[in-house]
């Protein structure tokens, strides 16, 4: 497989973004991850796009850009993961020489334009019983993990305690929630499905991201150190919860294993892992599902700080989509992080994605030049 | 010229009845149906809680949602009614109900 390596990485503004569109933010952070990788507009022939609130979002990004060389389009939707499947398939175009310059793109306004703004799918199956979703598929899952495994609202609860630990960080000052959290103070937040309370669940904020991506070759003739795209898989396994083969084991099971494989590595050579913490239950399944500790141990794994700041395993080292932003969509926002950290001096970051209700699973080692030899 | 009956209204069809409809696919039992999935079968309508929450709205009494396993092998999405919603567990034992009549909709209560 052809090496490639992200160029270039950004954010648009975050938070409450008020009276701007979706594409605004895409843009913007396209505009400024170009700039971070020293290109011009006008070299991108590759566009990878995908955001609830636009369903043509490579067309958006492609007009607003006035981009006039695109030879490449990817629109694929899989809902949070996206834009790792985005790296994903960057990686075969640039291989197989259909584009050069693959800029991969994201924004939302579902803070300030609210859930209404996203169109919904409804389920003939599942509509009539009313499931509150996404996050009654999440509480299904949780409650299953529960009752299999005897993990606990505690333990649930030290995922979103550590990622505001890392969210009250230096250096996380964009982070959306910076207080002080503690367990007690997660228990005690009302319960929307149980056993998922309110803290439980991420953000809904706004914000945007964008990635450059370039052959490894070509990163290095440019402006920031190559972040090299060691191994990256998609997996997925079914598309409504109610159809999931196993409500504990999700296909991160695949898409980790064949990038792991891929990269010629294993989960003791990572040095961080930003993990799609849409609810907390999700980054428990993912570092089961990925190898870093066995099927049913993920809720002792993460206890007593274990992915918090100066834990084991730094796990979400922004604050995650629970306490540093949820846009809609967390994939790019995950990613721009991943970056962050290996340009920050570690060597070997793992992302994981995840879509629809525990529903698309992309994995993604990122590293730095040292991680290549 | 239409083929077969598009699953969703072939699955009303049966609610109608006061039967639990699902297909026998190549793979096993199919749930939810769809085109082509193969011949349908009547659930005896007995099976266990695979997983289940209380959905909790603003402004309304909460409910259960449950995933259902039936005894015929496959899941789906349901409610279990006649109990609080604190009373179901997962793997509890449920029988099939049914509720409304545009067209009936299936769900469950505990086993006595």
């Amino acid at each position: 497989m052809t090496g490639i390596a992200i160029a270039g990485a950004a954010e648009s503004e975050l938070g409450e973004v008020g009276g701007v569109r979706p594409a605004d933010l895409m843009v913007q952070a396209a505009r400024r991850a170009l700039a971070d990788a020293g290109l011009a507009s006008a070299e991108v022939d590759g566009v990878f796009a995908a955001t609830s609130q636009l369903p043509m979002a490579p067309l958006s990004l492609a007009e607003e850009l006035d981009l006039r060389g695109v030879r490449y389009t990817d629109g694929t939707q899989i809902g949070g993961s996206s834009p790792l499947a985005h790296l994903d398939h960057a990686r075969a175009a640039i291989g197989a020489g259909l584009c050069e310059v693959a800029l991969v793109a994201y924004g939302s306004t579902q803070r300030s334009a609210g859930r209404g703004s996203i169109p919904a799918e409804v389920s003939d199956w599942e509509a009539p019983y009313r499931p509150m979703l996404p996050v009654a598929a999440y509480a299904l899952a949780a409650a299953r993990h529960m009752h299999e495994f005897g993990t606990s609202r505690e333990e649930l609860a030290e995922v979103a305690v550590a990622a505001r630990a890392w969210a009250r960080e230096p250096g996380n000052e964009r982070a959306w929630s910076r207080g002080p959290l503690s367990v007690a103070d997660v228990l005690a937040s009302p319960l929307v499905c149980d056993p998922l309370s309110v803290r439980d669940c991420c953000l809904v904020t706004d914000g945007g991201g964008a990635l450059v991506v370039v052959s490894a070759a070509r990163a290095r003739t440019l402006r920031q150190p190559p972040v090299h795209v060691l191994g990256v898989a998609t997996a997925h396994s079914h598309r409504h919860i109610s159809a999931m083969p196993d409500l504990v084991r999700t296909a991160a099971a695949q898409s980790g294993a064949r990038a792991f494989a891929e990269a010629g590595l294993s989960p003791a050579d990572v040095e961080a892992a930003e993990l799609y913490d849409a609810f907390t239950i999700t980054p428990i399944l993912f570092l089961e599902d990925l190898g870093f500790c066995e099927k049913g141990e993920g809720g002792a794994f993460v206890a007593g700080g274990r992915i918090a700041p100066g834990g084991a395993l730094p796990v979400n080292t922004n604050g995650g989509g629970l306490s540093y932003g949820h846009p809609g969509m967390y994939g790019l926002t995950l990613l721009v992080e991943a970056v962050r950290q290996v340009r920050a001096g570690r060597d070997v970051v793992l992302a994981h994605g995840n879509g629809g209700v525990l529903s698309s699973q992309c994995t993604a080692l990122l590293g730095s030049e040292a991680a290549l030899s | 010229m239409r083929g077969e009956t598009p699953p969703a209204e072939r699955f009303a069809e049966l609610c109608r009845e006061h039967r639990l409809g699902y297909q026998q696919g190549p793979d096993g039992p199919r749930f939810p149906p769809v085109l082509g999935g193969g011949p349908w079968a009547d659930s005896a309508g007995a099976g266990t809680v695979y997983a289940t929450t209380t959905v909790r709205r603003r402004g309304e009494e909460p409910h259960d949602l449950s995933l259902i396993e039936l005894d015929e092998g496959f899941r789906m999405m349901s409610r279990v009614e006649g109990a609080p919603p604190a009373k179901v567990r997962i793997g509890l034992r449920v029988g099939l109900a049914w509720t409304g009549d545009n067209p009936p909709l299936p769900v469950f209560r505990l086993a006595p």
